[in-house]
């Protein structure tokens, strides 16, 4: 059943010397208790598209195209509307728990404070169901930990915090802004199991965000690839990751140092560095760094070719 | 007949004070509690571990930036700290450091020239402008930068390229050393390689040593040829990089390994082994047994109780473990 429908997305910022497009036409569908993961380097759109979807975009920024909640675009939502949803229909989680949680407010109040607004409940209700979630989420002594400070606890604790308050109304999409990036592999790996848990759970969709192709391959059913604010490959991650039709997909997995190498083996470097959004030719946006780019792909926007059960935006897709 | 040490660190420690409880005792941590480690010229020493565990504590007390409260770091076979501060200037321009944040660790105000140049004020102030100049061209050159990035500013450059701006200043009074702290982790996966092609072209064409710290695996299997894993200030593990990440011998070294997933073989999301439980790290930290006791999953009673010391368990390998490997 698909709970999300994005179509043709675009993003444009308005700057005093003229129009960047940060996101350039990004369409896919979510359905329910899946995961997408979203593969990009810095610059690559990724966030632009969740904050997009979220309504969170700064006012400089025009949006076009649709995005469907259960058929409703939210594009037309108006902001009354749009805070109706924020928070209970859609839920987002951050990378850097410590600036997205209030220093202030002790964390029950925090998660409770979601459930008061959208579901009405008492506060006292509401603060034996933030416990409740607390537990769900891993944290131990839940009860006793309401009253905890964000400051009062680690890292992973944190992000588990948020991801209850995110949890508390039991959204239909919850979107995970690099959600592991900032925390130690040992407590990354912790975070994955929770997430994925509570996607089979709840049927949440999840749209996972990340740099981290090790973390989008343990979570996500299907994965984007993005770059320069557009879609390079799409598909299962099982046939993104073994098909690798693009050749920045493909580049992406060379350039990762791999378990087990030799030590001093010269790793497979993309040449160049990711190009500002006024700098992006015409067609393909990975023209210039991609080792078979030809006038064609410079000029022309690419089109999309399904290879191994993987849809590759290129002139020349292709292992 | 194995070369002499570029550096020897020998039961370095450092506290810190702990925000002191009303009328309580001043209490203290200790970031480093006891590190012992050489590394041979030429070569690269990786150091592993989560937030917390000492790591940039320790570059920075191998930089001299820091004075340690017990123990000593030998460069060359002199003991940095008992230096007076106009030699240990000097012994300087043979150790340099890089650091994680290429925007942070540039002074916005200065063109690349001056900031490149910088480190030659101290250790050849003799050099005419002109030679000055000439220096700078050539690190430019060895790191990939082309000549007109002299007269720029930082802002003006990429992260990957400020982070070779940072490896030419460090360059530029051809140390022994260079202490290099997660230097490509604030970078995009594509320039990352980058960087550290660089990294490895430099120690082949220079022979420069490397103290390589970083809390990705993968990238410390890829450049050191020996790995020290720091948990809590100390060392737990250490040995060749491939036998030490093959066949971990700690349970902590294995968790970290094991939390790393293997793109090489993907089979399918959800397949990987279960974490440890990290948030039991954050309760007691016992004084007299293991400090992963609370989180490991083999620990027995001797664990809790006494504190294992690190001891050789192979040739060239040693684990603080009282059931190394099992």
């Amino acid at each position: 059943m698909t709970v999300l429908d994005v179509e043709d997305l675009r993003v444009d910022i308005r700057t005093p010397t003229g129009r960047l497009p940060i996101v350039r036409g990004v369409s896919f569908t979510l359905a329910r208790g899946t995961t997408l993961g979203l593969v990009g380097e810095s610059g690559s759109g990724k966030s632009m598209t969740a904050l997009a979807i979220m309504r969170l975009l700064p006012q400089a920024a025009d949006v076009s195209g649709a995005i469907r909640l259960h058929g409703e675009d939210l594009l037309q939502a108006d902001e009354t509307r749009m805070c109706r949803i924020r928070g209970d229909r859609i839920a987002m989680v951050f990378q850097e728990p410590m600036t997205a949680l209030n220093p202030l407010h002790r964390i029950g109040d925090q998660i409770a404070e979601t459930l008061v607004l959208h579901r009405d409940m008492a506060r006292r209700a509401a603060l034996d169901e933030a416990a409740r979630l607390l537990d769900r989420v891993g944290i131990r002594e839940a009860q006793a930990r309401l009253s905890a400070y964000p400051h009062q606890l680690s890292g992973g604790q944190r992000q588990r915090v948020m991801i209850a308050m995110a949890l508390a109304c039991r959204p239909d999409v919850l979107i995970a802004d690099e959600p592991t990036s900032a925390l130690d592999v040992t407590v990354q790996a912790q975070v994955i199991d929770l997430l994925r848990s509570l996607v089979d759970e709840f049927g949440m969709a999840l749209i996972l965000i990340s740099h981290d192709l090790g973390v989008i391959g343990r979570l996500a059913d299907r994965v984007m690839v993005m770059y320069g604010g557009a879609i390079m490959e799409q598909g299962s991650t099982k046939a993104v990751f073994t098909t690798r039709a693009h050749p920045y997909t493909q580049g992406l997995f060379a350039a990762l140092p791999g378990r087990g190498a030799r030590k001093g083996r010269r790793l497979a470097a993309i040449p160049g560095t990711v190009p500002a959004p006024d700098a992006l030719p015409a067609g393909c946006p990975f023209y210039g760094r991609c080792p078979r780019g030809q006038d064609v792909c410079r000029d022309n926007p690419p089109p999309v070719v399904e290879i191994g059960g993987s849809r590759a935006a290129c002139f020349f897709p292709g292992p | 007949m194995p070369a002499p040490p570029l550096v020897s660190v020998e039961n370095l420690v450092r506290r810190y004070p702990l925000p002191a409880a009303p009328f309580g005792r001043r209490r203290h941590v200790a970031a480093v509690d006891g590190v012992n480690l050489t590394i041979a010229p030429g070569r690269s020493l990786g150091i592993v571990g989560e937030s917390g565990s000492g790591k940039s504590t320790l570059a920075r007390l191998v930089m001299a930036l820091e004075r340690p409260d017990a123990g000593t770091v030998r460069f060359r076979g002199t003991d940095l700290f008992a230096l007076p501060p106009d030699e240990l200037r000097r012994m300087r321009r043979g150790f340099q450091m890089v650091f994680q944040d290429p925007y942070g660790s540039l002074d916005p105000r200065q063109r690349v020239e001056r900031i490149v140049a910088e480190p030659l004020d101290v250790a050849e102030p003799q050099l005419t402008r002109r030679e000055r100049a000439d220096r700078v061209a050539e690190m430019l050159a060895a790191v990939g930068l082309s000549a007109d990035a002299a007269t720029r500013y930082p802002h003006e450059f990429s992260g990957g390229q400020r982070q070779r701006i940072a490896l030419a200043r460090a360059l530029i009074t051809a140390p022994d050393l260079i202490v290099a702290d997660e230097p490509v982790s604030a970078l995009d996966v594509s320039v990352q390689a980058q960087v550290l092609n660089l990294l490895m072209d430099l120690q082949e064409t220079r022979g420069v040593t490397y103290l390589f710290i970083s809390h990705n695996l993968a990238v410390v299997e890829h450049v050191a040829d020996d790995v020290a894993v720091m948990y809590r200030g100390r060392i737990v593990e250490q040995g060749p990089a491939a036998e030490l990440f093959s066949a971990p011998a700690h349970p902590y070294t294995r968790a970290l390994v094991e939390a790393v997933p293997d793109l090489s073989s993907f089979d399918g999301a959800g397949s990987h082994p279960p974490a440890t439980d990290a948030d039991a790290d954050v309760e007691a930290d016992s004084e007299s047994g293991c400090p992963f006791a609370p989180r490991c999953p083999r620990a027995r009673a001797v664990c809790r109780s006494e504190r294992p010391r690190l001891r050789e368990i192979a040739p060239g390998r040693a684990a603080a473990c009282h059931f190394p490997g099992e």
